[in-house]
């Protein structure tokens, strides 16, 4: 049985007009696995995860309405009450966000940051805490922890910040844990080391992972299944290598298509996604990518086009077979 | 820390240093002067120019300045023209009843008005939150002696829950020690006394801390909006903290540095506010002596009472920078 099980999920801001932000998203992570959600800003992604947890903005006031279900081992975590959530919340399901120095708050020492979650959920004792706190930001890979508890968050690099972070995510040993753009805000060669501490955290603890990202070179290294997000809904969904190599829905071949390579000859272009997020046409009338895709027909803007296939799931009614195998390998 | 809360005090001196030739200057070139005060329609300009002359008056400004820091240094504010009475007697009779009152209206201010202003804030469009706004734009809004007199109208006339006026009943006969009327009662055992005269706070330091009140609930809703929308503090959810854990330690720690500054700030106006306060409840402090001071232009106690006040205010605004350095390590000196 899946982990979590995520069906129609539909998020809509209601501020002067209504925003529907996630449309009908339904995904599965099963236990141990790493799921990704990829899309450009704004195509729902972070709300998706948001939601899950019922962080949101204003989530359970009028201004925002959440449908759908999420069963997380059984429980409907949309419908928890507040109680339940922060129960759940930090112990089975936590939570690594994008910018590592925003994130931690600058006024408390990093080990009472990490200590708290501790106290809070496994119920030790302040200095217990304190003891376990520097065991996990020496796992996380912080040098000399004992030094660095007693720090602040401004004491510390930008990727001993986002190390900072994870320890804190995984000091429970969750059973997931949802990382929103873990290294967008990471220096190149510190978001190859986070990914691969990342990895190798689930894969000792065999927790769940659900990465969501705009980078498909994060996906490639790291995801068993992914879910490409457009306009608010999964567009396409497979597993990692049938994905890369057999893409079939176009936003995702141009996704690919757009990813700078070192083989490409030189003087050869970045083959970029025409138009923006913005041209997108509301799901109702056809295909919200049909105003940006090169393979439009007619039929794309004859309503909803429904997603087919299994395991290898898409939405398009004209799909393409993608960009040369042998070079996205 | 040490070092740094040395060097702020050393800048004190010349500060202070400054302000007491400004003021005296001000004070000396105000029209009229303690002799017509004192002689009134009686005095001719014979009688007027000798009394001038056994102040001390009629000598060089410069001189009588020079004189009058002399005396400061070795702690003698000099005597009052007007009571005969060395200033540090009066000031030790009337400023505990001052300082006294204005420390009430901060705690009830400061007690009151962060809550109130969090809760605002967390609340925010709820009927707490509507509440808190107009009520703490009405507090600015109503002058303190109208307020004062209202208050008084009410809780003590009408209602009869507090004494209208003074500082203690005058059927207690209670020891003085320090001239801190409730502090005194808790030290010599007549907790009797010491109820009383908290009893007596009670309508003038809510008086003088509405206005300060207002303020502080304005910034502190303001300031924890602001911080509610950080990232830190979804990540303090995010980790499933319990409410009281993510309001203290996430948001408030941090939606307190503005606060701390705008007290220090009110500090200055507490002072003026509790003159007025003090007239409508009749209540001794320093605030009558010192507004019949400016009238007898009894230059003595006016500079006395300035450089305390300066004093004071300079200390208040040295504690709330000190605390900066408690409450946000960036901020902390070198």
């Amino acid at each position: 049985m899946a982990l979590l099980e995520v069906e129609d999920l539909g998020v809509t801001f209601r501020g002067d007009r209504e925003v529907r932000a996630v449309d009908g998203v339904s995904f599965t992570v099963d236990a141990g696995e790493v799921t990704g959600l990829v899309g450009e800003s704004g195509c729902g992604k972070s709300v998706t995860s948001l939601a899950l947890i019922g962080l949101l903005p204003k989530q359970n006031t009028r201004r925002v309405r959440v449908d759908g279900r999420a069963l997380f081992d059984g429980l409907d975590l949309l419908r928890a009450d507040t109680r339940t959530l922060r129960d759940i919340r930090g112990r089975e399901i936590a939570m690594i966000f994008q910018d590592p120095l925003s994130s931690l708050n600058p006024v408390v020492p990093i080990g009472v940051q990490v200590a708290e979650v501790l106290v809070r959920h496994r119920g030790v004792s302040k200095a217990e805490a304190q003891r376990r706190a520097a065991q996990l930001l020496d796992r996380v890979g912080i040098p000399d922890p004992n030094r660095r508890l007693k720090e602040y968050p401004h004491q510390l690099s930008g990727g001993m910040r986002q190390r900072a972070l994870i320890a804190m995510a995984v000091a429970c040993r969750p059973r997931l844990l949802i990382a929103d753009e873990p290294t967008t805000a990471l220096d190149v060669t510190i978001q190859a080391q986070i990914l691969e501490l990342l990895k190798e955290l689930v894969r000792e603890d065999g927790t769940a992972m659900i990465m969501i990202t705009h980078d498909l070179g994060v996906v490639a290294g790291l995801c068993d299944r992914v879910n490409v997000l457009y306009a608010g809904r999964v567009v396409e969904s497979a597993a990692r290598r049938p994905l890369f190599a057999e893409p079939v829905h176009p936003y995702t071949i141009g996704l690919l298509n757009s990813i700078p390579r070192l083989d490409a000859g030189q003087g050869a272009r970045l083959t970029p996604i025409r138009g923006s997020v913005r041209d997108v046409l509301p799901w109702s009338q056809g295909c919200a990518f049909a105003p940006r895709c090169d393979r439009a027909v007619e039929e794309c803007l004859a309503g909803p086009p429904e997603i087919t296939g299994d395991p290898h799931s898409f939405r398009c009614v004209n799909p393409g077979v993608g960009v040369d195998l042998e070079e996205v390998r | 820390m040490l070092r740094y809360i040395v060097r702020r005090l050393l800048q004190l001196i010349p500060t202070l240093l400054g302000l007491s030739v400004i003021l005296f200057i001000w004070l000396h070139r105000l029209p009229g002067g303690p002799e017509t005060a004192i002689l009134g329609e009686r005095g001719t300009d014979e009688t007027r120019a000798k009394l001038r002359h056994d102040l001390g008056l009629d000598e060089p400004l410069w001189i009588q300045y020079f004189r009058f820091m002399r005396r400061m240094i070795t702690g003698n504010l000099g005597t009052s023209i007007s009571t005969h009475r060395p200033v540090v007697t009066e000031f030790a009779e009337r400023f505990p009843g001052t300082v006294e009152l204005t420390v009430s209206a901060l705690i009830i201010a400061i007690g009151l008005g962060i809550p109130l202003g969090y809760l605002a804030a967390r609340r925010r469009g709820s009927i707490v939150d509507h509440g808190s706004v107009a009520g703490s734009l009405l507090g600015i809004c109503v002058p303190i002696f109208v307020l004062a007199y209202l208050v008084k109208e009410v809780f003590a006339v009408k209602l009869g829950w507090f004494p209208a006026a003074g500082r203690q009943d005058v059927t207690i006969d209670a020891t003085r020690v320090t001239n801190f009327y409730v502090l005194d009662g808790m030290l010599t055992g007549e907790w009797d006394a010491a109820a009383d005269a908290l009893k007596h706070l009670v309508l003038p330091a809510f008086t003088l801390a509405t206005i300060p009140l207002a303020i502080i609930i304005r910034m502190t809703r303001a300031s924890v909006l602001e911080v509610l929308g950080e990232d830190y503090v979804r990540t303090a959810e995010a980790k499933g903290l319990t409410e009281r854990v993510v309001r203290r330690r996430h948001v408030l720690r941090n939606a307190l540095l503005p606060i701390v500054t705008t007290i220090g700030l009110l500090t200055g106006g507490l002072l003026s506010g509790a003159v007025l306060t003090e007239t409508v409840y009749s209540f001794t402090g320093i605030g009558q002596f010192i507004a019949e001071s400016i009238d007898r232009r009894d230059y003595p106690v006016l500079m006395g009472f300035i450089m305390f006040v300066a004093v004071i205010y300079v200390t208040v605004n040295l504690l709330v920078d000190i605390s900066y350095g408690l409450i946000d390590p960036r901020v902390r000196v070198r």
